[in-house]
Order: structure tokens, then C-alpha cells, then sequence
């Protein structure tokens, strides 16, 4: 099959989604008002609370919930076939994760812009909100790991990749004093630092001098390293260091230091990333040679490509950015539809686009089930594998290889290193709420927080054995990262449920979603932590076991009580005024 | 519309992208800078001695609408201070 087909298929179920499905569900369930009087207006401050243009706050939004995930996951899920892959990334965008989105969205915006977390504690009480924080917390904290080993791998990988990025902090720095304080556009100085970014990388991709390859320095992959532990595993282990005292300095800087110019450039870079994907795909016109399914898999798809794929299908860590900041600044009600639903659409697009950038990339069928030969081989390299499939799609506009495969990581590496920033801030934020919440003062000092999220997650990378060698911990995390990714949507679709049924409408299309996904995603975490995880299986794993069955319980108890919202008369947590 | 315009409307929208959250973060940078500086005018009130109190006082008029502001984002529906006649 042509990719391009593909492509266009899926891009046309998108438009089909948002142009009829997303109409029927603000128009028909949510009935959306345009003269309702939003956050932005009733209690506009200039801050936070600031009514703005929808393509604006579309723009916004989608730059902030796109990022490494909606790659790497369908990367990893091609393991099965294309097709499951696409099917549930176009299907679960238009059905789930677009009404999920769209439905935080306007939901928070009947509810004074309050986030989905705070809406919890009103539903659920004061229990409730505090296990919504631990499965956040617990979510952050893998972000990290996962990410952290991401970042190194690819350093490790694509050695040229490493001068741009770290050029990149600099830059970002002068970027935001220069707007801060010198109050100068931004636009034109973002430009030129992904110029410079992207030009230092064409000379380091060709330069061998320029590459950071610490593996080359201590002796070849077969090199002693450190403390015995061999190149490949010491040059993990010194990335990951470095990492992490970058993010504690990061993540402890006011945000429009770093993490904001850092965005600007990232911004771009995700408009660049998809251009180059999109125009390579209509230049070499690929055909796509990997199988649609594969049935000799050695972990079955059901229910695991559900939580695999998260970010691009469904994801619950949209509903964060559409209750925290978007929903105080839509102008008018029926913003939401474009804002909440397009955004998610974005999402897919690429999502969509990481998938065939892997499916085309090798010659032939035997190719390609060589490279994915297991589930744990598909973990390991899927995102390799989106490098050079990018590479492929890239050649098609006359890019040279190693500069592409340079850019294409550096993309990867920026957005996750943007992530693993703003997840260690966020668990720097819950570990003082926390610290509020049981009476340790100690924990809400910014310092004491930050080391504990630094080195909690650093103890998690690097302590447990993970599937691909020394420092992978956080690997083994993946499913886990999917499966809370995912109970977080479910819990906030059963939410938006819980306020559509107080509200007399038909709460199908939140409840159908949430149902499907708790089930996927409950059966999926209960096949991993009692039948693979547990101390009585032949490889029992006591990190992921503990991690799993406290995440496993948590939500149960948070469905149970829910469910008893969902059923009861009464109308637990909303105002008369909430429901008008 | 001519093709530059559409560009040009293009180019704003972007840049409009790149800059709203900024100026999220600007606004309450510049907003705490103002709640120092009414503290520094009326500490007086709150029991810390400000010898130009009888000066910053004539500010009073100008300054109630912002305190207002203030007292309700400090989570305070009314006044606390007795002396200020606020709502």
C-alpha cells in the first residue's frame, strides 16, 4: 500500500471528525453558548485570566501538548502491523481523545477555569484529590526516567546531536533576558538561534571532531569505562548525571529564564519536524513495507497497544493543559470545539506521521520483522527506528543523511528534554502540596523538593536492571507511563461524565470512551502486575510491582467513589450555578 | 487578499503563538513587583513603621482600585485592614 493513501486517509478522518462529530457533541451535548460570560472574562486579571484569540490559544495549546511522547509510543506500537496502530491512533483521536480534550475544556470553563485536579477534590473529596496527585506524581516521576534515558541513548547514538542541543541553552537564556528585559520581539531572535542550532549541526554532522562521543572516548564500545562498568553503561551512566543537574538548575530558574525561549525555539522546531515529514512523505512517495498485523507477536496487542500508544490517541496529560491554563483564556464558549478538539487533532497528525516515517523505512517485510523481532527489541529501537524513517522521508527534499538523522534527533532530544523540564517543576509542585497537605514544612522548600524529584528519579533510572542495559530503569516504566497516562484520561472523562449527567444530557460519548479505556487499561495493568510482576512469577520485579499495585488500587478506590458520584441523586460537588 | 497580506496575517498570528505565554509570566512578574510596592506604602498598617507614611498616604486615591484588586486575590472578600476604607 502507498503511504501517501495512508496519510490521506487518515488526515481525511480527521477533518471528518472535527468537521461533523466535534459539531454534534458541542452543539448537541455540551450546547455550548457563545454569550455564556467564560473565566476569561468574569475574572479577567491580566494574568492568568485573559480573554484571547481562538487561533492564538489553538496555537498555544497544541505546542504544548505535543511533544516526544506522541513519537516514541506509536514507534513502539508498530510491533504489531501498521494497521492496529493506525486504526486506534485515527479512531482513538477522533472518539476519545478529542472529546476528552474538548470535554476538560468545557468543563473547566463552567467550573471558574478550576483544573481537573481541584475538580476531583470537589467530586471526590479530600481522599480523592490526593490519590489524583500520587498517580500524578507517580506519572512525573517516570516521565523523568523514561526520558532521561531517552535523551541519553540518542546523545549516545547520534554524537553529533549533542553540541546543538547544548548550544541551545545559551541561546534560549540570551532569548528570554532579551524579551524580559529588553522588551524585544520574539519572533525574529528565536529564528535565528534555530539558525544557529540547525547550522552548527550541519557542521558537527560532518566535522568527527564536533561529535560528543563518549563511547569513542573510552576505548570503543568494548572500552573499560567506569568502575567496571564498561563504555556503553558509563557513557549512560555520565549523560544521565549531566541530565539531571541540568534539569534541577533548569526547573528551579522562573520560567521565562529558560523554559519559555526554550519553547519559542521548540515551536519551531515542531513546525520544521512536521514540514520536513509531511513534504519528504509527498517527494519520495514511499510504499509502506511493513506488515499490517503481525501474528507471531510475543505479547499480544490487546489490550497493550492501548496504553503503548497514549499521547497521539489519548492522553491525560491534555486534560492538565486544558483545565490549567486554557480553559482561563478562551474568549467564547464555543472556542472549545476548535481550541480542545483541533488540538488533539494536531496531536494525531503526528502521531499519524511517526508511524509511517517507521512502516516505509525498510526494504522489505523480512527487514522489518528482523529489526522488531520482539516486543522488548521494539521498545528498545522503535525511536531509532522513527530517526532513520524520518532520515528516509527528509532525503526526498535533498537533505543529506547525517545532517537529517542530526536534526531529527535533535528535534527528539529538545522536546523531551523540554518535557523532562517541565514534569521534575511539576513534581517539585506536588511534593510541596504534599508536604501541605501532611504538615512537613521542609518539603515545600523549593530546594528540598527539587532534589527529592532529582533524585528519586535519577535512583529510578539507574537501580533497577532494565530490558536494554545499564541505566534503562525507566524503560521498563513505559507501560506503566501509558497505563497512568491513560487512568488519568479515564478519570477525567468520568468527570466530564459525572457534570454532563447532573446536567440531564446524554453522557454516552464521554462515558463509551472512559469505559473502553479503564477496561484496556485496568485488564493491561492487571495481566503486568499480578501475572508478570508479582514475587511469585519466575521473574518477579519488586520496583514495578510496588509502583503497579499502588497505582492499580488508587484507582480503583477512585472509580468506586466516582462511580457512587456518578449514580447518586444528589449533586455532589457542583453549585446550583455550576449546573445553570 | 494579495498573497502578502495573507503572509503578513500568517506571520502575526505566529509570532502572537510564540508570545502568549509570555506575557502570562511578564504580567505576574510585574504584578508581584506591584504588590511589593503597596506593602511598601501601607506597612504602616500592618504594624511595620514607615517613616514617610504621612507622603505615601496622599497616594491613597490612587492606590484603592489596586487594593481592592489585591485583597480580593489575597482571598479576602472584604478589607482586612480597618484603617483603609475599602468595600
Amino acid at each position: 500500500m502507498n503511504a501517501i493513501v495512508l496519510a490521506a486517509m487518515g488526515l481525511f478522518i480527521f477533518v471528518l471528525g472535527y468537521r461533523f462529530y466535534s459539531k454534534f457533541v458541542s452543539e448537541k451535548i455540551f450546547k455550548l453558548d457563545p454569550n455564556y460570560v467564560t473565566p476569561a472574562h468574569r475574572f479577567k486579571d491580566g494574568v492568568d485570566f485573559v480573554p484571547t484569540n481562538k487561533f492564538v490559544l489553538w496555537g498555544h495549546h497544541f505546542t504544548s501538548v505535543a511533544g516526544a511522547a506522541p513519537i516514541l509510543g506509536p514507534a513502539i506500537a508498530v510491533y504489531w502491523g501498521w494497521l492496529p496502530a493506525v486504526l486506534w491512533v485515527v479512531f482513538g483521536t477522533v472518539f476519545a481523545a478529542g472529546v476528552h480534550d474538548f470535554g476538560t475544556l468545557a468543563l473547566s470553563v463552567r467550573n471558574k477555569g478550576q483544573s481537573v485536579g481541584t475538580l476531583a477534590h470537589r467530586l471526590i473529596g479530600q481522599r480523592g484529590k490526593i490519590l489524583f496527585l500520587f498517580i500524578i506524581l507517580i506519572l512525573v516521576l517516570m516521565v523523568n526516567a523514561v526520558f532521561a534515558w531517552v535523551i541519553a541513548n540518542l546523545f549516545i547514538s547520534y554524537p553529533a546531536s549533542v553540541i546543538p542541543v547544548f548550544i541551545q541553552i545559551p541561546l534560549a537564556l540570551w532569548i528570554g533576558y532579551a524579551a524580559y528585559k529588553r522588551n524585544m520581539k520574539m519572533l525574529i531572535p528565536s529564528l535565528i538561534a534555530l539558525a544557529i542550532m540547525y547550522g552548527t549541526a550541519i557542521v558537527s554532522s560532518q566535522v568527527e571532531f564536533l561529535q560528543i562521543d563518549l563511547v569513542r572516548y573510552m576505548g570503543g564500545a568494548e572500552g573499560a569505562g567506569l568502575f567496571g562498568l564498561g563504555a556503553i553503561s558509563s557513557a549512560f551512566f555520565i549523560w544521565i548525571v549531566v541530565l539531571m543537574v541540568y534539569v534541577y538548575i533548569a526547573s528551579t530558574l522562573p520560567v521565562w529564564k529558560l523554559l519559555q525561549p526554550r519553547d519559542f525555539i521548540n515551536s519551531h522546531q515542531l513546525i520544521v519536524g512536521l514540514a520536513i515529514l509531511y513534504l519528504g512523505l509527498l517527494f519520495t512517495n514511499p510504499e509502506i513495507t511493513a506488515p499490517a498485523t503481525n501474528p507471531g507477536a510475543d505479547v499480544s496487542w490487546f489490550p497493550l497497544l492501548f496504553i503503548t500508544i497514549a499521547c497521539g490517541a489519548i492522553s491525560g496529560f491534555h486534560g492538565l493543559v486544558s483545565s490549567g491554563t486554557s480553559s482561563k483564556q478562551l474568549d467564547k464558549e464555543t472556542d472549545a470545539r476548535f481550541v480542545g478538539y483541533l488540538g488533539a487533532v494536531g496531536e494525531g497528525v503526528l502521531a499519524l506521521i511517526s508511524i509511517i516515517a517507521v512502516i516505509t523505512l525498510f526494504p522489505n517485510r523480512e527487514a522489518f520483522s528482523a529489526s522488531y523481532s520482539s516486543f522488548a527489541e521494539a521498545s528498545s529501537g522503535g525511536l531509532g527506528n522513527f530517526i532513520e524513517g524520518a532520515t528516509m522521508l527528509a532525503s526526498g527534499l535533498m537533505i543529506p543523511g547525517s545532517v537529517a538523522s542530526t536534526i531529527v534527533s535533535i528535534i527528539v532530544v529538545s522536546f523531551a528534554a523540554t518535557t523532562l523540564d517541565t514534569s521534575v517543576r511539576l513534581m517539585r509542585y506536588i511534593i510541596s502540596e504534599l508536604g501541605v497537605e501532611y504538615n512537613v514544612p521542609q518539603l515545600e522548600k523549593k530546594h528540598v523538593a527539587t532534589s527529592i524529584a532529582v533524585l528519586s528519579s535519577m535512583a529510578l533510572v539507574i537501580l533497577p536492571e532494565g530490558p536494554n542495559g545499564f541505566g534503562s530503569g525507566g524503560y521498563l516504566l513505559w507501560p506503566l507511563f501509558g497505563t497512568a497516562n491513560q487512568l488519568l484520561a479515564g478519570i477525567s472523562l468520568l468527570l466530564v461524565s459525572i457534570w454532563l449527567r447532573k446536567l440531564g444530557r446524554n453522557y454516552m460519548i464521554t462515558i463509551i470512551p472512559m469505559v473502553f479505556l479503564m477496561f484496556m487499561t485496568l485488564w493491561a495493568m492487571f495481566q503486568q502486575v499480578f501475572l508478570q510482576w508479582a514475587w511469585y512469577n519466575d521473574q518477579p520485579n519488586t520496583l514495578l510491582f510496588v509502583f503497579g499495585a499502588i497505582i492499580f488500587v488508587f484507582t480503583i478506590w477512585i472509580i468506586l467513589t466516582a462511580t457512587q458520584a456518578l449514580m447518586s441523586k444528589s449533586n455532589p460537588g457542583f453549585s446550583d450555578e455550576d449546573l445553570k | 487578499m494579495p498573497i502578502s497580506d495573507k503572509l503578513k496575517k500568517l506571520i502575526n498570528w505566529y509570532e502572537a503563538v510564540l508570545e502568549h505565554p509570555h506575557r502570562t509570566e511578564i504580567a505576574r512578574e510585574l504584578r508581584s513587583e506591584d504588590d511589593l510596592f503597596l506593602l511598601m506604602l501601607y506597612s504602616e498598617m500592618l504594624g511595620i513603621p514607615n517613616p514617610v507614611y504621612y507622603y505615601t498616604l496622599e497616594l491613597y486615591p490612587y492606590m484603592i482600585e489596586e487594593f481592592h484588586d489585591w485583597h480580593l486575590r489575597m482571598g479576602m472578600e472584604k478589607s482586612p485592614l480597618s484603617g483603609i476604607r475599602c468595600c
